[in-house]
């Protein structure tokens, strides 16, 4: 038996496949009705019409722009796009199925998905995507207690979700390592973002089912993950769980789990385990949508930049390393902060070294998680840099600052902790206080000379110690808050223990 | 006065209009009607009686201040109860839907209410329209106003019975398999299944998506000309209506000599008094200058059976969305944990839509869907290429509505394949998604006898044109005495 380090997932046969559901937020609509897209902060059931309860006689009325920015997400992930599309229903009874069927795609009898066969390179890895699909959301339970409790004595619908346009994304089971999950999500999510199709910070508008097998184990569902930042997390506690199991010789089965967010475990599902029989076939009331060659161009050309095309603009235009052209892709948000305070001061190096190894610092990656998972605050889109007060201005005139000199980098940074939180502009703070570098060398000798009458000790320890003349200008430094130009402080230190001799 | 209950829609428009008598004057006469016949007949199941009064004193207003009124004006037309009304119940003739009262009107409703018809209440038709007999209502069967120990019909049968009884003047009814002219050839009236798609289904409760239209009922061929101007057509609310048959407008062109075929299988396979009655039929369209010929089809045999394969399919589904926890009838779930709730509320359809629920969920399981559905969907199309093919060479195809007469009440109800059977010359159509029209043909032992003609996909004028040219080198009898 081998033995494994805690959190070691080098375990043999690793088989990780990943099921996303992107919300088409950017929609005006439902999916088949004119209910708003939008139903964060309305009262429940308020977001409802006939059409999306199911009332008997209604239609669907397909929205063409869902099918467009299907279209985009396929063709971002590098699916082939068939000719053309048919919907199908998936059969089965649920509370939050207002027809008890679903309205989805199917790939059998010759038949796919908007989007089959693709694949997306994340790092120097690729996974395959085995299709993409064009759904309806179904509608939100609401348990008496709040959460998932099945001893709920009543169980209230919402049918505001029902309806909602998603792409389901599934990948073939290409994954190892959790971690090249969490990449690959993260870029999933800058490809939605920058397609403008999804606004992924707004509440539920992301989910990803993971299915996991260790080798010689059946393959494991795990669903009810709340945000794609969790998925790792579940992935991470399913293998460890899987391999215990595989050590003491006790089968993995075939079976579904879900995620408990507040304990961090993987648990039984208590979904019926029987093997469902969706009976899909073609729906008859929405004809057959002709796509064709030249649909896909016309799509193709009103596509918006994508991520990579970003970041080749930003090595080759503002002459970017490809490091920091890669953080700022990655979240949509940042780069577009990164382009507006450019624009407002062409700096770019300056403006992304800022924005890259000093605001990122004071950003909370989990802040964004911890605004979904809050069910207070339902109708906020949480921003990269919710609690902070800070906007490209700001970052713009901070870098004129310190191209003109005004002010040098660590008073920059000063200034930097202040303005996150006040939200004021970098020259307000500097006229307020006193933090304007002194380059007076009249005023500097003055604190030069309090120093040395003060660290008599250390002066004549200078002789035989070149650290001295750091210290001291260390103590000028600090006599002077920082103010004093560390150059001209350093020389005037450097010639006055030379006069000593 | 008159009785004007008995007059075409057509008729009555023209009276109302000329100021012969008042829309008020004729609606109270049609309501007397249905209270002295309909005992009797048991095609209404809802009257709207102070909605038809309303509207009728509203035309008549119209008409008195010289408004611009509706070609449909002052026109009694009743509704089968598996069309929406807004705030009018809509049950299906089920217990299912016994509380239904929609929030909104069916397309073909509103536009009936545009022209400014006058809804006078809702039709009896088989629970969600699965039958031919209207033996499987909650609300009880339909009575065939000829003889009424005899079925009307169905699954509209209280749509054919209302106007040959003439409790309305025309009636609306839903054609899946041939449930328009089933009972509008039973109940010797005209009656119309338009071409898929160029009826909007909106508001139209689904028993199979793919095969069904609304079509008008009447006792003319022009009365039913007259309803199909003001309900056919496109609408933003169903996507499958075809947008380039945006406002039909036929006017009829005789003296066009037809080119017409028999189809031998359908005829030979009915009744013998209704086989001769076609191929008189043929031998009056010959003398009237057509070119009429016998001709054979090859795919009749597989007909009926593609037909139930895919209309059970699409209703196992389309049924499904009846849990009664949106709408339905009162039944608390208080004590049900879900699945249970689901289970017993089901179990308030009727044994024909059981049947129906439970093979149509046989034929969509993965293991048969090969072996049924999809073999179903592949004779369905060479169906439709054979009768492509057909059209190019004849204008109409003609054969019996009904392979056989109106039976008794009870006669067939205890065997689902017989009833089943009775389909075979109409579901071809429905298959085909081509138009197709019955018209009285006569009567044997005093029961009646329907022509059906048929045509090419969107040639519902060269229908009119034929049916139109019998209807008017023949006199047969729309009014039984009741
Ligand atoms: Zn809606």
């Amino acid at each position: 038996m081998v033995l494994m380090k805690q959190g070691d997932n080098e375990y043999p046969g690793i088989k990780i496949g990943l099921e996303i559901h992107c919300q088409l937020t950017g929609l005006q609509s439902k999916l088949f009705c004119s209910c708003f897209c939008n139903y964060h902060g309305l009262e429940p059931n308020g977001n409802i019409c006939p059409i999306c309860c199911g009332l008997p006689g209604t239609l669907p009325l397909l929205n063409k722009t869902a099918v467009e920015s299907a279209c985009m997400v396929s063709l971002a992930l590098d699916c082939k796009i068939p000719d053309n599309i048919t919907f199908y229903r998936k059969n089965y009874f649920y509370p939050d199925l207002p027809k008890n069927f679903q309205l989805t795609q199917y790939n059998a009898y010759g038949i796919t998905s908007i989007g089959v066969g693709g694949s997306l390179k994340y790092g120097e890895k690729t996974s395959r995507i085995r299709r993409i699909q064009l759904e309806e959301d179904p509608g939100r339970l609401v348990y008496e207690s709040g959460g998932i409790d099945f001893s709920s004595s009543y169980t209230l619908i919402d049918y505001n979700r029902a309806g909602i346009s998603l792409v389901e994304i599934v990948t073939e089971p290409d994954f190892t390592d959790p971690k090249d999950v969490r990449v690959f999500l993260n870029k999933i999510t800058s490809i939605i973002e920058h397609l403008g199709v999804c606004n992924t910070k707004r509440q539920g508008s992301v989910r990803c089912d993971a299915n996991i097998s260790i080798q010689g184990g059946k393959r494991v569902e795990i669903k009810n993950v709340g945000s794609f930042k969790e998925v790792e997390k579940a992935l991470n506690y399913e293998i460890a769980r899987q391999k215990t199991m595989s050590m003491h010789d006790i089968k993995v089965l075939a079976e579904t789990r879900d995620w408990d967010d507040a304990r961090k475990v993987t648990k039984q599902s208590r979904a019926k385990e029987e093997e469902q029989d969706y009976r899909y076939f073609p729906e008859p009331d929405i004809p057959t949508i002709l796509l064709g060659e030249e649909y896909v161009s016309s799509i193709r050309k009103k596509m918006p930049e994508l991520p990579y095309e970003r970041k080749n603009r930003f090595i080759a235009y503002y002459e970017l390393s490809d490091h920091i052209s890669q953080v700022l892709i990655d979240n949509k948000e940042l780069a577009d902060f990164f382009e507006s305070a450019v624009k407002i001061y062409s700096s770019p190096k300056e403006i992304a070294n800022w924005i890259v190894t000093e605001l990122l610092r004071y950003t909370d990656d989990d802040i964004t998680e911890a605004k979904i998972d809050s069910s207070s605050i339902p109708n906020q889109s949480s921003s990269l840099f919710a609690g902070l007060k800070i906007d490209p201005n700001q970052i713009a005139e901070l870098a004129i600052l310190i191209d003109r000199n005004t002010i040098n980098r660590n008073t920059a940074k000063i200034i930097l902790t202040q303005i996150i939180k006040t939200g004021e502009m970098p020259s307000q703070v500097l006229a307020r206080t006193d933090v304007l570098k002194i380059e007076d060398k009249i005023i500097i000798s003055e604190a030069v000379e309090s120093v040395f009458k003060a660290e008599k000790s250390a002066i004549r320890d200078a002789k035989n110690n070149p650290n001295v003349a750091n210290f001291l200008l260390g103590k000028v430094m600090k006599l002077t808050k920082g103010r004093a130009d560390p150059k001209i402080t350093l020389n005037l230190i450097k010639t006055k223990l030379d006069g000593l001799d | 006065m008159s009785k004007l209950y008995k007059l075409s829609a057509k008729e009555v428009n023209t009276g109302i209009r000329s100021g012969e008598f008042t829309a008020e004057e004729y609606i109270i006469q049609i309501l007397e009607r249905i209270d002295k016949v309909n005992p009797k007949v048991n095609a209404v199941i809802c009257i709207d009686r102070n909605g038809a009064l309303e509207k009728a004193r509203l035309v008549d207003r119209k008409i008195r201040e010289d408004e611009k009124i509706g070609p449909l004006a002052g026109i009694a037309i009743g509704i089968k109860d598996n069309i929406c009304t807004s705030g009018l119940k809509t049950t299906c003739a089920s217990k299912m839907l016994e509380e239904y009262v929609p929030p909104y009107d069916a397309t073909v409703v509103r536009r009936l209410k545009d022209d400014d018809a006058i809804i006078i209440g809702k039709l009896n038709l088989d629970e969600f329209a699965m039958g031919s007999s209207t033996e499987f209502s909650s609300f009880g069967p339909t009575s065939n106003p000829w003889n009424t120990d005899y079925v009307a019909g169905g699954s509209s049968g209280g749509s054919a019975a209302s106007v040959a009884a003439s409790e309305c003047s025309v009636s609306l009814g839903s054609d899946t398999g041939g449930s328009i002219r089933c009972p509008a050839s039973f109940c010797s009236v005209v009656g119309l299944k338009p071409t898929y798609g160029l009826v909007s289904r909106f508001g139209l409760i689904p028993y199979a998506n793919s095969l069904e239209q609304i079509g008008p009922i009447g006792k003319t061929v022009s009365d039913v000309v007259m309803i199909m101007k003001t309900i056919a057509g496109a609408d933003d609310n169903d996507q499958t209506v075809q947008v380039t048959y945006r406002t039909p407008d036929y006017t009829f062109s005789s003296n066009e000599k037809m080119r017409i075929g028999l189809v031998r299988e359908l005829t030979e396979g009915a009744e013998p008094e209704i086989s001769k009655r076609i191929y008189s039929a043929m031998d009056l369209f010959t003398n009237l200058d057509c070119k009429c010929e016998e001709i054979s089809m090859n795919y009749v045999d597989y007909a009926l059976a593609s037909y139930y394969t895919i209309a059970m399919a699409e209703a196992s589904s389309n049924l499904s969305r009846y849990d009664n926890i949106r709408y339905g009838f009162n039944f608390t779930p208080d004590g049900y944990e879900w699945n249970a709730y689901f289970a017993k509320v089901r179990s308030n359809f009727g044994d024909e839509v059981k049947r129906r629920i439970i093979v149509g969920t046989y034929v969509l399981s993965s293991a048969y869907y090969g072996k049924y559905y999809l073999k179903a969907q592949k004779i369905r199309t060479m169906l439709k290429q054979e009768l492509r093919s057909l059209f190019k060479k004849y204008d109409i195809l003609i054969a019996p509505t009904m392979p056989i007469l109106p039976f008794k009440f009870g006669e067939k109800i205890d065997d689902p394949i017989k009833m089943f059977m009775i389909d075979i010359d109409t579901v071809i159509a429905n298959l085909a998604g081509v138009p197709a029209i019955t018209v009285p043909a006569g009567f044997s032992n005093d029961l009646p006898i329907g022509l059906q003609i048929m045509a090419s996909e969107f040639q519902e004028q060269k229908l009119f044109n034929a049916a139109l040219l019998f209807e008017s080198n023949t006199n047969i009898n729309r009014s039984p005495e009741l």
